[in-house]
């Protein structure tokens, strides 16, 4: 029962505030919502504490979906360790969140529709970590996209909002386009969707192949990387990560709970979940491994330059999903997962934050607009630095630290034990380490430091935010603070097999923990390389931002191509315009005018219309001379060629 | 008294057409039009309770054999045979549910010869039942084919400024399709000696023969689901139909090809569907891609769910071709759940319609802000055609990937392309609709939906989201027979590999 509740009470909130919002009014949507919100954190919260810390897997059974021949889907919800540590950071994160709506969102005319959007995608969440069955978490999955698409486009007046919702939507179904074929062929192998028996299947599938699209591929390596894709979008992975910075265009809180600390974190959440898949991988870890490297890199030098405080902060996320995906990469999955649960808090809390210095600034975002702003807003300020000294990992080695120290010097640690080539996961980690300790702290700087280049009137009537805006950060703030050395024994120390029990499957011949800790006693500086790439652009950051406020510029001036490639986030936007969106608007014309209009209809209705006319008139000449009878016969043989492929394409299993 | 005596099947079929029998005696004023109206309400939503009786009172799901059969000598060897199995009658039902909401949607917006207009739907709800009711192939090809001329009749007097060049698009494609099936069932008739469905199914046409049987069906039933590249009539078709004509033309008409493909090609032709599937194939995933790009490009809201419904039926024919039971499941019900949300975007359509008079998508902008309740409508039934899981165009469109990929890998990989194209002509559309500023000054004083558009919408608006979270309901009653169509398909096959290797 109240693992139903947990789910479903925030439907039942999304319901209400939605269809009933004008008859309870916008104040009675705020509260319902979030007082259900907070009944379904506390009982997570509890859950998490019964069936956490080596509880058996529980599974309640709701429904059954459809049923098709020897498919099965049933709706049901799966609890064990993984999904505990998901309910609670979800539930937590989002009963906050709509806390802190209240007071941000106030000036706002359609905060029931906020209210019901905001717990519609707390549920979707909830029924995509609690899935047994690969269907129900594309269930999951999908929703959370679509309120996702909702809630970017909540201002729905923007066009700049519409358009990022748009393709929110659209990077993330090319990324579902991967996860649903992995689900078909799952299905096709194994004969069944659910986690049980996929898992029970994996270990015999090890080296088996299968024909896909006409080559023989290793089965599981084929399946893996198809469902990878599907995080790669959810989790905004480089190639696939362009949506994440133009989803800010979404109301602030929103970018907290969903574009920071939830739903970007499905695909991480899907690897672990799969774990028993993905283990007999090797080749697909390999790959998941290197995106997740790539992306941590990629995304912080992007974060260098931004001037938006949202944009840094978003591509911050990107950068340290890219780390989860290392740890998954090397095995280390209860590693991942760490990371994860203390990421929700601080990268929650910088995102409120930010939303709360925006807020004080009337709605102003850029930061070069801004700057002394500490002792305006003390309070903010103060989380603000707390989600900063979180994020960029503070901690001595071997004593203790923040929570981004505890969890992300661990990936780091793990990424050196797995022996990449050349370590290459590993120094890839270290220097984005040191970038984003560098954009963390220029933020800091830029936004609270120095002397201010507000408006005059804008920087006079900064104000600090109400109480019920930073109740919310207070609780995230102890979290930042203190959920690494709290768990950390729990999630990855000595504990950690009997913590997630059987949720996650680490191969013994593996043992990544192990050797993590192994390779620390053995060489003492692997422990110290993030302390000092922390400490290195915490320094650099203070000579560039305060101490000798020139030199940005200057820089920027002596190395102008590499900024420009930076602050274009690698072109990334205008290469998939040129090479996708034009193509696919011009094609559609194409097809649709020529295609349908003068080559279908020609030669058909319309062409024997004017047939009739021409036979009564004079001769039918069989060389007309016209390019489209050319081209509807090149249609033809397309056709007939593709048909002879699809012959010897053939079957899946031969 | 027993109940299986009455020839239940004939009175829902022809139960229209005592409404069409009671309106001759209307005058032609004022009053006629009224009770023309309200004449055609009554029999349609009585058809529509009565067709609810018979699929969940009287129907068991639990049996393969066709059921509530009706058997009667008509002339020569052509019998008057009714009957339906749980791949038909749902059909029955979606046809009697959506009649009612069209005489809802045309109430207003048809004030010219209001009572020619209502006989004509109701003769064409009679044909089209017929259609899934019939069991032998004449009657079969009758009520078919007869279903044509009110439709003709419905585009050429009540359509729009194109009428007349669309109908007669419509009417030639068809045709051409319609002598070749009839040539076919002839050629049946003497191979066979009978005409009835449910002989025909057991006997075994030579493999040859099949071939060219299953082409001349093929011909008829690939220009009414419409398959690439006959498809272009749809599109000129569904602009210049009133409202209604467009939801029956997307919700039922487009659907007797896929059913025929499951009630004549499978069954009876099972060597040649074997064979010829990979162009089925090749020609759904050409659909697929080819008019969801085409849709993308559309400035008419009409044409541009026109284009995305051939889209959704190049699902359907993967789906049945793939002949496995995911595939067939997924194609009915397919078929049935894009009844349901294309009729209703044809019908949110023809909301705006009403108001505005133009089907151009560059004269609307910022709905949302005025017409809140028809964009979640719309919101809805657009996350419905793009498949998100939660609505009923999910299920259909993924157990027909999952079938297909069991038989073919590059049928499933470009037919899940299809996933992503339809997001952005769908998404895409929404947007330039209802969102944004609503700066275009007629619009100022648009309204939202009255009540008796909400009528019509929201019993549709259920349905998408029911059977998306519990379309059990459907599989219930299908399941048995596409198990028994599966199994005879494969049954044949193998023995006519068994027959070669010998």
């Amino acid at each position: 029962m109240e693992f139903k509740a947990i789910v479903f009470l925030p439907l039942i909130g999304a319901i209400i505030a939605g269809f009933f919002g004008r008859l309870i009014t916008d104040r009675g949507a705020e509260i319902l919502t979030t007082a259900l919100l907070f009944v379904s954190a506390a009982l997570s919260w509890w859950v998490f504490s019964r069936v956490g810390f080596g509880g058996e897997t529980i599974k309640v059974p709701v429904a059954t979906w459809f049923t098709s021949g020897e498919l099965e889907v049933a709706w049901s919800l799966r609890i064990d360790t993984l999904t505990a540590v998901m309910l609670v950071v979800v539930t937590t994160v989002s009963s906050l969140v709509h806390l802190y709506s209240i007071g941000y969102m106030h000036e706002d005319d359609a905060r029931a529709r906020f209210f019901a959007y905001l717990s519609l995608f707390t549920f979707a969440m909830l029924a995509l970590v609690t899935s047994d069955n690969l269907v129900q978490m594309f269930f999951g999955w999908e929703g959370v996209g679509l309120a996702s698409y909702l809630l970017i486009g909540f201002w729905y007046k923007k066009p700049s909002a519409n358009a990022a919702a748009i393709k929110a939507f659209v990077v993330n179904r090319v990324g579902d386009f991967g996860f649903a074929l992995g689900i078909f062929g799952l299905f096709a192998i194994t004969n069944s969707v659910s986690f049980d028996v996929i898992f029970s299947e994996a270990p015999n599938l090890v080296g088996k192949e299968m024909s896909f699209l006409g080559y023989q591929v290793d089965i599981l390596t084929c399946l893996c990387l198809l469902l990878f894709m599907g995080a790669m979008g959810k989790s905004a992975q480089f190639l696939l990560h362009t949506w994440l910075p133009d989803a800010m265009e979404g109301p602030t809180p929103v970018s907290a709970l969903i574009h920071a600390a939830t739903m970007v974190t499905a695909g991480v959440f899907m690897v672990a979940r799969l774990s028993p898949v993905f283990e007999y991988a090797p080749t697909a870890l390999m790959v998941v491994t290197f995106v997740g490297a790539f992306t941590a890199f990629f995304a912080a030098t992007v974060g260098l330059v931004q001037n938006d405080i949202k944009r840094v902060v978003a591509y911050s996320t990107c950068s340290q999903l890219g780390y989860m995906f290392v740890a998954c990469g090397v095995g280390a999955y209860s590693v991942a997962i760490f990371h994860l649960f203390t990421h929700a808090f601080f990268k929650a809390l910088l995102f409120l934050g930010a939303g709360s210095v925006i807020h004080a600034m009337h709605h102003e975002q850029d930061m070069r607009n801004m700057g002394g702003l500490a002792p305006k807003i003390r309070i903010t300020w103060a989380m603000m630095l707390i989600g900063t000294l979180a994020l960029t990992g503070v901690g001595i080695p071997h004593v203790g630290g923040f929570a981004g120290f505890h969890s992300k010097d661990a990936i780091i640690e793990a990424a050196y034990a797995a022996h990449t080539t050349y370590n290459y996961a590993f120094w890839m980690l270290v220097f984005a380490a040191f970038m984003t300790s560098f954009y963390s702290w220029r933020l800091m700087f830029m936004t609270f430091h120095g002397k201010t280049r507000a408006e005059p009137d804008t920087f006079k009537h900064a104000h600090e935010s109400p109480m019920v805006m930073l109740v919310p950060l207070f609780v995230l703030a102890l979290g930042a603070v203190a959920s690494g050395f709290v768990f950390s024994e729990y999630f990855i120390g000595h504990d950690y097999k009997e913590f997630w029990n059987r949720s996650i499957l680490h191969l013994p011949s593996k043992d990544i923990l192990h050797h993590m800790h192994e390779a620390v006693k053995k060489a003492e500086w692997i422990a110290w390389a993030p302390f000092i790439a922390m400490v290195s652009g915490f320094v650099l950051a203070w000579l560039y931002y305060i101490k000798m406020p020139s030199l940005p510029a200057a820089t920027a001036r002596t190395f102008r191509p590499l900024y420009l490639f930076f602050l274009n986030k690698w072109h990334v936007d205008e290469l998939y315009d040129w090479l996708f969106v034009k193509p696919a608007m011009w094609l559609g014309r194409v097809l649709w005018k020529t295609g349908d209009g003068r080559i279908i209809d020609g030669l058909g209705p319309d062409g024997i219309a004017a047939r009739v006319v021409n036979i009564t008139g004079r001769v039918v000449r069989l060389q007309t001379g016209y390019v489209y009878h050319y081209a509807f016969a090149m249609m033809i043989g397309v056709a007939l060629i593709a048909t002879y492929f699809i012959f010897q394409g053939g079957g899946l299993l031969k | 008294m027993n109940l299986t005596s009455i020839p239940m099947l004939s009175i829902v079929t022809f139960l229209p057409l005592f409404g069409v029998f009671w309106m001759m005696f209307l005058r032609d004023d004022e009053s006629g039009k009224r009770n023309a109206r309200w004449i055609a309400f009554y029999v349609t939503m009585g058809t529509f309770l009565l067709s609810l009786y018979i699929c969940w009172g009287l129907f068991d799901p639990s049996s393969p054999k066709f059921q509530l059969v009706e058997e009667v000598k008509w002339f020569g060897p052509v019998q008057y045979k009714m009957g339906v199995d749980g791949i038909s009658i749902l059909f029955v039902v979606l046809t009697a549910l959506l009649m009612p909401l069209c005489i809802l949607a045309s109430w207003h917006s048809i004030q010219d010869r209001v009572k020619e207009y209502m006989i004509a739907f109701l003769v064409l709800e009679t044909l089209m039942i017929g259609v899934f009711c019939a069991l032998d192939m004449f009657l079969f090809y009758l009520f078919f084919e007869a279903g044509l001329i009110p439709m003709f009749l419905i585009i050429g007097i009540w359509g729009g400024k194109r009428r007349v060049y669309a109908s007669y698009k419509f009417f030639l494609y068809t045709l051409l399709g319609s002598v070749l099936m009839l040539l076919a069932m002839m050629a049946m008739f003497w191979h066979a000696g009978t005409t009835d469905i449910v002989k025909l199914m057991d006997v075994n046409f030579p493999a040859d023969m099949q071939w060219w049987l299953w082409m001349a069906f093929f011909a008829s039933f690939a220009v009414k689901m419409p398959m690439w590249p006959v498809h272009t009539w749809l599109p000129d078709a569904h602009v210049e139909a009133p409202t209604a004509g467009s939801v029956i033309l997307a919700g039922i008409l487009l659907k007797m090809g896929g059913y025929g493909f499951l009630r004549f090609s499978l069954p009876m032709f099972p060597l040649a569907s074997q064979d010829l599937a990979p162009m089925v194939f090749t020609l759904s995933v050409i659909a697929i891609i080819y008019t969801s790009l085409v849709a993308l490009a559309q400035e008419d809201v009409k044409k541009l769910i026109a284009y995305s419904s051939v889209a959704h039926m190049g699902f359907v024919t993967m789906g049945i071709f793939t002949a496995t039971t995911q595939g067939v499941d997924g194609a009915i019900f397919q078929m049935l759940s894009h009844g349901i949300i294309s009729g209703a975007l044809f019908l949110c359509v023809g909301v705006v319609y009403d108001r505005m008079h133009t089907r151009e998508i560059s004269a609307y902008s910022g709905l949302a802000n005025r017409m809140p309740i028809y964009a979640f409508c719309f919101m809805v039934f657009t996350m419905g055609n793009v498949g998100l899981p939660g609505t009923s165009g999910f299920v259909g469109e993924f157990l027909t990937l999952l079938g297909a990929f069991k038989v073919n890998t590059w049928v499933a990989f470009f037919a899940t392309i299809g996933v992503i194209l339809s997001a952005c002509y769908a998404l895409f559309l929404y947007r330039r609709m209802m969102f944004g500023e609503m700066d275009k000054p007629k619009l100022m004083n648009i309204t939202d939906m009255n009540m008796r558009e909400i009528a019509i919408i929201a019993p549709l608006v259920v349905l998408t989201i029911l059977f998306g979270i519990y379309p059990m309901p459907v599989f219930d009653i299908t399941a048995v027979s596409v198990k028994n169509l599966v199994t005879n398909y494969e049954a044949a096959i193998r023995a006519s590999t068994a027959l070669l290797a010998n």
